[in-house]
């Protein structure tokens, strides 16, 4: 009870202030410990900063896998795949990971279309992330958990 | 060691500009370089690390595979039917490695 009433004297400024001091602490707490981090690195590596935009990319990912020795994964694109608006490339990342790199994709216009299966080792429950490189120099990425049970028993 | 074996399916036929499917598939241990043998000694890294995909004499598709890739590596992707032609499949090794298949499609 002590505190609250000290609060009652702390002006509204002091308190947003002591939130904004809370909330940066916790920010660099997080990179130490997260799994985000390699996977965090790498987009930035791979996209040299730029924004990444959403949408237009279709995840095909079991939501629980029994097997993490091999997960399917595929995705699609929505694009046209002419010559002048196509996607050049799609990076498959997994953030749990020894290493984040899942593997990378290079299409051509010739394909007609943008879509892509393979089957993949994960570690553990964690998160997939699909960055595809526009023949514009933009990016997008989309994202999906995927469950691991280990000991294949479903539960 | 076991024997590694490229398998490809690709349509025969095709109709002009059909989006067909083309899956691969090689049977390779992929080594993550983590593993280790049963006296304990690791097993070094040797995967496939890239899957290419030509039609006459064009490449179409790379894919760059990394440990993360699951054992005997599948990949499938789509490709628009224009004309006659020959795909050829590379798919290479750690240590420069190899293996290759070729497939005719006829395009009517």
């Amino acid at each position: 009870m002590k505190h609250v009433l000290k609060m009652t004297n702390i002006s509204r400024r002091q308190a947003l202030g002591l939130l904004g001091v809370a909330g940066a602490a916790a920010l660099v707490g997080m990179p130490a410990h997260a799994d985000g981090a390699g996977v965090a690195a790498k987009l930035k590596s791979l996209t040299g900063g730029k924004p990444i935009g959403a949408g237009d990319i279709t995840l095909d990912l079991p939501e629980i896998a029994e097997n993490g020795n091999a997960v399917k994964v595929a995705f699609s694109i929505d694009s046209p795949m002419s010559a002048d608006n196509y996607v050049k490339a799609v990076h498959v990342m997994a953030d749990g990971n020894p290493t984040p790199e899942v593997a990378t994709f290079n299409f051509t216009p010739a394909m007609g279309a943008c879509s892509a299966s393979t089957r993949m080792r994960l570690a553990k429950t964690q998160n997939i992330i699909v960055l595809a490189e526009m023949s514009d120099g933009s990016f997008k990425q989309a994202q999906q958990t995927v469950k691991v049970t280990i000991g294949g028993c479903g539960g | 060691m076991a024997t590694i074996k490229p398998r490809v399916k690709v349509p025969k036929k095709a109709a002009v500009d059909e989006i067909i499917e083309i899956k691969a598939l090689i049977s390779h241990p992929m080594h993550t370089g983590r593993a280790k043998d049963k006296k304990g000694n690791k097993i070094p890294r040797k995967i496939i690390n890239r899957f290419i995909a030509s039609f006459d004499g064009q490449e179409v598709f790379v894919a760059n595979f990394e440990p993360a890739i699951s054992a005997n590596p599948f990949i499938a992707f789509p490709f628009k039917a224009t004309k006659s032609g020959e795909f050829k499949f590379t798919w290479v090794e750690d240590g420069g490695a190899e293996y290759t298949a070729a497939n005719k499609m006829t395009v009517a």
